[in-house]
């Protein structure tokens, strides 16, 4: 492969990576916060059909995009209400949500299946897209891709370097001690899943008016919620870390595709399901470090050592368990 | 400032943790609240923190009536609580954990409270490492911390609710001379505590709390017996040491080696005897809590070998442990002992001995019922756990011990109990010793330790320095050892 290539292919994986990279780090902001919303792969269906109907309608990519991400954010307010002002079940509210965000996306969305739409046109940077091999592979994208990657940053810093950053991780830890402290739990893990759920909102509109533009049933976007909320685990509730994680999964998929056409005698499904199985070794991996057991075995081994310190990250202690007033 | 609460009510359903209760505290005051365990000590000073909300009564502050509907509101009147279970983020560094609360917005003030922490620090003789996460701390110095950041918040009405179980001796003389610098400053300071000596040495008036009434005010200096009439219906009794003559060897190790706690394990050595009742001591955290984890296969030693009658445990689980007898009680309650969200009844059920297919519930509730009553807890069958009040939650975990264990290992077993409780709890104990049980247990508190134990294990920074019997020993020469003068 010849340099060309290789930063064409790396190219596909930062802009396939664009909205699971969204999805990932609204899942960690409500992670963080002590929320699971669950109907995550419904709500990434839901509101890139949203996107794509209205931007189909107004003739307008930016009302397609703010329209998806109101919709992500409402259906994480449904899952916030319900576990923390309710007491109900947050994986069985997220899990309904689900099936019925996907149902109701191809419900409402059948009329308008494999429509020619408007989709987000290409913004090469100035400049910087002539740099050899990082100007193609990171400023020749759309601006949701542009988007994607300041995200990463924004949330980094905002986590770990703001006091409000810092409430959000106390959150997510110690409900209790938040309140003692005379915040309010509630507000600010509403607050905080509503800010995941735009994310996830933009995360399927990306979908319908960039990745993979128009809608249709399958649209594409299927299963990518999943892989969302495994990446969130893959990556310790850290943004970056679960970036990587994102653009390896999307890399698996890229690669999927090159492999097909130089391998045709391998049934091509094997290269579609296969990113899936990798990240439940990934997984795997994750869990064996948080294993004392473990961790005194390799520890001759002192290759492996920042590998299995850049993979463990423990969960917030209060995830999926609201706070209750005494 | 004064702060005046008038008859306050607290109800929850028929329990009526505070019954009208009355108390005032003015500026420079350092002012006892005592009382037995369920007296509803904690639940009046939650409500004057705005933590929870009373069910009738007024606040006063300098004359003017408030109401505290969360914390918040409690701290920007000046008043703050430490409570009795620690809230704070063992995950989060000091310098997080002191921030939060204190600040907000986007702009990183991390240097400008780092300023301002090691001062605050240095003022009151502790020694924090802004740095360090707070899972590393000592609970000593989780309280400094959390002492220092309601100072730093403006505190001026400051409620401790048994800020002296489970710290360290050194640690408590800091503590109060802490306190009473505050006092000296013109701040009150609430103290809730089980130790009349500390009430004796601190305070100013004391407030006697008993089932949600109060039953007496006094000025220093106090006098004991009127106290203690005032805070049980009974005297309480202290045991003596019961005269052992040990048995066989029950629990051996040799060499052993562990990690886990701020100090781990160096080197052990240890023979245990059967009706043998050994006191671990030491400041909180220098390894008698992986000392125990190890003997009970909680935690796997990472060389060295663990012998249970003779047979070698190496490589086996807790559960092949408590079949060859051992129990172990931690200290943390609602951490590692009890399920939060579970009530009592369920405790039992989760507890019984062989595990059927379904719970047998009427056998659950028959036994937590009986045990309620034998362990005088104050609850209901249907209570859940985190409902108890500190001290009951205790009861309730030695109300789990089996019939005939071989071996006790015991984790501070009495912390947060009041005199009463800890001396009852030790008469039950005495029970198991007679029936030639071997009992094992650490505590932060010396006299208790010289109290009960036949023998002393002293640790220090995760090694055993001193092995003796009780009767050759004393307070003072532990005290020696304990600070690692040898
Ligand atoms: N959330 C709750 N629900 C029901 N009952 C409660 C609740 N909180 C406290 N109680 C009851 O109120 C009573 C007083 O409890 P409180 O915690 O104030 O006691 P305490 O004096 O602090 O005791 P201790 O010394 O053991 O800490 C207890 O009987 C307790 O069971
Ligand atoms: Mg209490």
């Amino acid at each position: 492969m010849n340099e060309f290539q290789v930063s064409i292919l790396f190219a596909a994986v930062v802009a396939g990576a664009a909205p699971i990279i969204l999805a990932t780090l609204g899942e960690t902001i409500t992670e963080r916060a002590g929320l699971i919303n669950l109907s995550l792969d419904g709500s990434i269906l839901l509101s890139a059909m949203a996107a794509f109907v209205t931007a189909y309608l107004t003739h307008s990519v930016a009302v397609g995009f703010i329209i998806g991400a109101l919709v992500g954010a409402l259906v994480a307010v449904l899952v916030a209400v319900f576990s923390i002002y309710l007491s109900q079940s947050q994986v069985a509210v997220g899990f309904v949500l689900t099936l019925m965000a996907r149902d109701l996306a191809y419900f409402i969305g059948n009329p308008y299946s494999r429509l020619q739409g408007p989709q987000v046109m290409p913004l090469p940077i100035p400049l910087l897209a002539d740099i050899p091999f990082f100007g193609p592979v990171f400023f020749n994208h759309n601006w949701p891709v542009y988007l994607s990657l300041v995200c990463i940053g924004i949330l980094t810093w905002y986590m770990y370097r703001t006091p409000m950053g810092l409430a959000l991780r106390a959150v997510g830890e110690h409900p209790k001690a938040v309140f003692a402290r005379g915040m309010d739990p509630k507000k600010l893990q509403l607050f905080y899943a509503v800010c995941g759920g735009l994310l996830v909102g933009l995360a399927g509109a990306t979908f319908s008016l960039s990745t993979k533009p128009g809608w249709g049933r399958p649209q594409g976007a299927e299963g990518t919620g999943w892989i969302a909320l495994a990446l969130v685990i893959f990556g310790g509730w850290h943004p970056v870390k679960a970036a990587i994680g994102a653009y390896l999964f999307s890399f698996l998929q890229v690669m999927g595709i090159y492999l097909q056409g130089w391998l045709p005698s391998i049934p091509t499904q094997v290269f579609q399901v296969a990113p899936f199985p990798l990240m439940i070794f990934t997984l795997l991996l994750i869990s064996l470090a948080q294993k004392e057991a473990f961790l005194a075995r390799v520890e001759k081994m002192p290759w492996i050592r920042p590998f299995i310190q850049m993979l463990s990250g423990t969960p917030p202690s209060a995830l999926g368990k609201p706070h209750e007033a005494e | 400032m004064r702060v005046e609460l008038e008859n306050i009510h607290k109800h929850y359903g028929s329990v009526r943790a505070n019954d009208g209760v009355d108390l005032s505290v003015q500026g420079g005051e350092i002012h006892g609240i005592l009382g037995e365990n369920g007296a509803g000590k904690s639940t009046l000073m939650k409500v004057l923190s705005g933590y929870i909300r009373k069910t009738a009564g007024t606040i006063t502050v300098d004359g003017r009536q408030v109401e505290f509907r969360s914390p918040g509101k409690a701290s920007e009147c000046g008043i703050g609580m430490l409570y009795q279970d620690p809230l704070d983020f063992l995950n989060l560094s000091v310098l997080d954990n002191f921030m939060l609360g204190q600040v907000s917005g986007l702009k990183n003030e991390r240097e400008y409270y780092r300023r301002k922490l090691l001062p605050l620090s240095t003022h009151f003789n502790f020694n924090l490492d802004p740095n360090s996460p707070v899972s590393r701390l000592t609970i000593g110095e989780r309280q400094q911390l959390e002492i220092l950041r309601l100072l730093s918040i403006g505190i001026k009405v400051l409620i401790l609710d048994e800020p002296t179980t489970g710290i360290s001796e050194i640690q408590k003389q800091t503590l109060f001379a802490a306190l009473k610098q505050l006092a000296r400053e013109g701040k009150s300071v609430l103290l809730i505590s089980h130790k009349l000596e500390d009430t004796q040495v601190l305070c100013n008036r004391v407030t006697v709390l008993r089932r949600g009434k109060v039953t007496g005010h006094m000025e220093a200096p106090f006098d004991t017996r009127q106290l203690l009439d005032q805070m049980f219906d009974q005297l309480p009794t202290p045991p003596s040491r019961l005269k052992a003559s040990p048995g066989d060897t029950i629990l051996s190790m040799s060499d052993v080696v562990s990690t886990g706690g701020r100090t781990g394990l160096q080197k052990c050595n240890i023979l245990v005897r059967k009706g043998e009742v050994v006191g671990l001591a030491g400041l909180e955290g220098s390894g008698q809590g992986v000392f125990l984890r190890v003997a009970s296969g909680m935690s796997r030693p990472k060389s060295g070998i663990v012998e249970v009658d003779g047979r070698s445990m190496i490589g086996k689980s807790h559960r092949e442990f408590k079949d060859a007898g051992v129990t172990f009680v931690p200290t943390s309650r609602l951490e590692e002992g009890l399920v939060p969200g579970l009530d009592i009844t369920e405790h039992f059920a989760l507890n019984a001995r062989k595990t059927r297919f379904f719970v047998r519930w009427s056998n659950a509730l028959s036994a937590a019922k009986e045990k309620i009553e034998m362990f005088r807890i104050s609850g209901r069958p249907r209570s859940p756990v985190q409902s108890l009040s500190g001290g009951n939650q205790q009861r309730l975990l030695l109300s789990f011990l089996p019939e005939a264990p071989r071996l006790l290992l015991l984790e501070n077993p009495t912390r947060g109990l009041d005199v009463e409780s800890a001396h009852w709890v030790w008469r039950h104990l005495q029970t198991y010793t007679a029936r030639n049980t071997s009992i094992v247990f650490s505590s932060a508190e010396l006299d208790e330790i010289v109290m009960v134990a036949d023998r002393i294990l002293v640790f220090f920074d995760g090694k055993i320095v001193k092995d003796v019997r009780a009767e050759d020993t004393d307070s003072r020469e532990l005290g020696r050892a304990i600070a690692g003068e040898i």
